[in-house]
């Protein structure tokens, strides 16, 4: 997927709201009135937007004709309101063929495709990452990683081959919940990849002492998963009221707010929180857009997350 | 594979609930009113604990084989797997499980089993009262009903009353209890308020076998004296 100018989408969108909103295609409509925030993806200088868009759970739907519909309603929403990565991997059931549904339908221009190995053995993550294109309906991926380090020693050289050769644009590796950390380190110390995928939050907060900070001297990209804690952190702080500084920041919810509050980070590229609901979309690709906490606010609001959650 | 020690019970859960009961849904649709039959065949597992005659219980003994391998192929490798990976291991389990009540069936051994409370009331449950938890969920409906012999979770529920009634060896229950455990923690992953039955009633019917293994049955003897 190569990239395309982030701002003509947006542009183009303001110039048909201004002359007369009525007449707006319902995509349009729906599109978020300021565009994205973008960040460098430190390797290369690509700009990609705060928000992305996570797979797992959400859109392993199965055959559910009605959970397919939904799930490409939500990635419609998604890339009419500027959004771009969408993360899967072959863990998460029949969520890449849900993606590949969307991907054939909508035909999003700067879909920018991450995916992931998920098998124990090197020889058998070329099949993998074959049956996973043909899934995802994309030429080629964007960004593929190695999930949950599995084999990754084996899988590694692999991506990095398929990346010199130009069959694949980023090289990553994810983990989640804090899992094997120390590793992680060593290979983002060690070993030549572009992004590293890990989960943080305003209450998981252990990557700040050293894998944020290593990603930006390493030059690596972050992506966030699980920025609510697979929802307990929203359902926690439901019906608590928003504090004074929510509004400062321009956020209406706390969803808004927490996300917030991970992409403000310096060292993270992208947030991925997953969701089933188009409202949730736009509300979280709001999250990307606007005024963001500085360092101060940032303590505040992360202060505030653990005396309510 | 060191690596797989790192993941959790809910690293493994892929799917929402809502997909879970709508995958439900949508099967109970595709194959009604196989459904009728079902519980005409979980009359005759319910008539064989009351009345232990030897070709009731190998009527039983097919009826519940049946079940399972019907489960095994249409809800957990057509149906379960487009959201479980682990679907297809689930699926073989349950085809051992079938061959195992086969077996049971062509070799029903010669003690006569009394009536047992304990295994009525799990198989009644199963049979008759586990499909209303579907309208106890909320937002369930009656079309996500769980019916004997067409998902697992009653299907299993009911063996185990007749495995109890008849006191089967170990072997027969590996697999039942098993699978209360795998289903009951997936149902808790998922936050469904009944989950905790299905382990309760597993446990329920382990410690009345153990209190009935003091009559151990002999399954290798052929004989039946009131067949």
């Amino acid at each position: 997927m190569p990239p395309t100018s982030p701002s003509r989408r947006h542009l183009l969108a303001s110039m048909i709201a201004a002359s007369g909103g009525l007449a707006l295609s319902p995509l349009l409509a729906a599109a978020s009135p300021v565009p994205l925030v973008t960040r460098p993806i430190p390797s290369s200088g690509e700009q990609l937007p705060l928000v992305g868009l996570g797979s797992w759970i959400t859109f392993n739907v199965g055959r559910d004709p009605l959970g397919r519909r939904e799930s490409v309603d939500v990635m419609r929403q998604f890339f009419t309101g500027g959004g771009r990565l969408i993360d899967s991997s072959p863990m998460y059931g029949s969520a890449q063929d849900v993606i590949g549904e969307a991907v054939q339908t909508l035909k999003p221009a700067r879909l920018f495709a991450a995916d992931k190995v998920w098998v124990s053995g090197g020889a058998r993550g070329v099949a993998q990452v074959e049956a996973s294109r043909k899934l995802w309906r994309v030429p080629r991926f964007d960004l593929l990683q190695v999930h949950n380090l599995l084999s990754w020693e084996e899988h590694l050289p692999l991506l990095l081959a398929m990346k010199r050769e130009g069959r694949l644009r980023y090289v990553g590796i994810t983990t989640s919940e804090g899992r094997r950390h120390a590793e992680i380190e060593k290979i983002m110390a060690s070993q030549p990849i572009d992004f590293v995928q890990i989960s943080y939050n305003a209450l998981d907060r252990d990557v700040e002492q050293r894998i944020l900070p290593l990603a930006r001297e390493r030059k690596i990209g972050v992506i966030v998963n699980r920025p609510f804690r697979q929802g307990d952190l929203t359902q926690a702080l439901a019906g608590k009221p928003l504090p004074g500084w929510a509004a400062e920041i321009g956020c209406t919810t706390w969803a808004q707010a927490l996300l917030k509050f991970i992409v403000s980070h310096p060292a993270v590229t992208c947030a991925i929180p997953a969701t089933s609901s188009v409202a949730h979309v736009r509300e979280n690709l709001l999250a990307g857009t606007g005024r963001m906490p500085d360092e101060a606010l940032r303590k505040r609001i992360a202060q505030d997350v653990e005396r309510l959650a | 594979m060191s690596e797989w020690w790192t993941y959790s019970l809910s690293d493994f859960l892929m799917f929402s609930s809502r997909s879970y009961y709508r995958l439900i849904e949508s099967y109970n649709a595709a194959i009604w009113p196989a459904h009728l039959l079902a519980l005409v065949a979980g009359l005759v597992v319910i008539v064989a604990i009351g009345r232990p005659r030897q070709h009731l219980q190998r009527s039983a003994a097919l009826v519940l084989a049946a079940a399972w391998g019907w489960v095994a192929w249409a809800y957990h490798l057509e149906r379960y797997a487009e959201i479980n990976t682990a679907a297809p291991y689930f699926a073989a389990a349950f085809a051992v499980q079938a061959l195992l009540l086969c077996w049971l069936a062509y070799r029903p051994g010669n003690a006569v089993p009394a009536p047992q409370r304990v295994a009525f009331g799990m198989t009644g449950l199963a049979i008759f009262a586990y499909p209303l938890l579907a309208l106890a969920r909320d937002g369930g409906t009656w079309r996500q009903a769980e019916v004997f012999g067409i998902v697992p979770d009653p299907t299993v529920i009911a063996t185990l009353g007749m495995l109890l009634a008849w006191r089967a060896p170990v072997i027969f229950w590996l697999i039942p209890v098993l699978w209360c455990l795998v289903s009951g923690a997936t149902l808790m992953e998922l936050k469904i308020g009944h989950a905790w039955v299905l382990p309760a009633l597993a446990l329920t019917a382990v410690v009345a076998r153990a209190i009935n293994k003091k009559n151990p049955r002999d399954f290798n003897s052929t004989a039946n004296p009131r067949s």
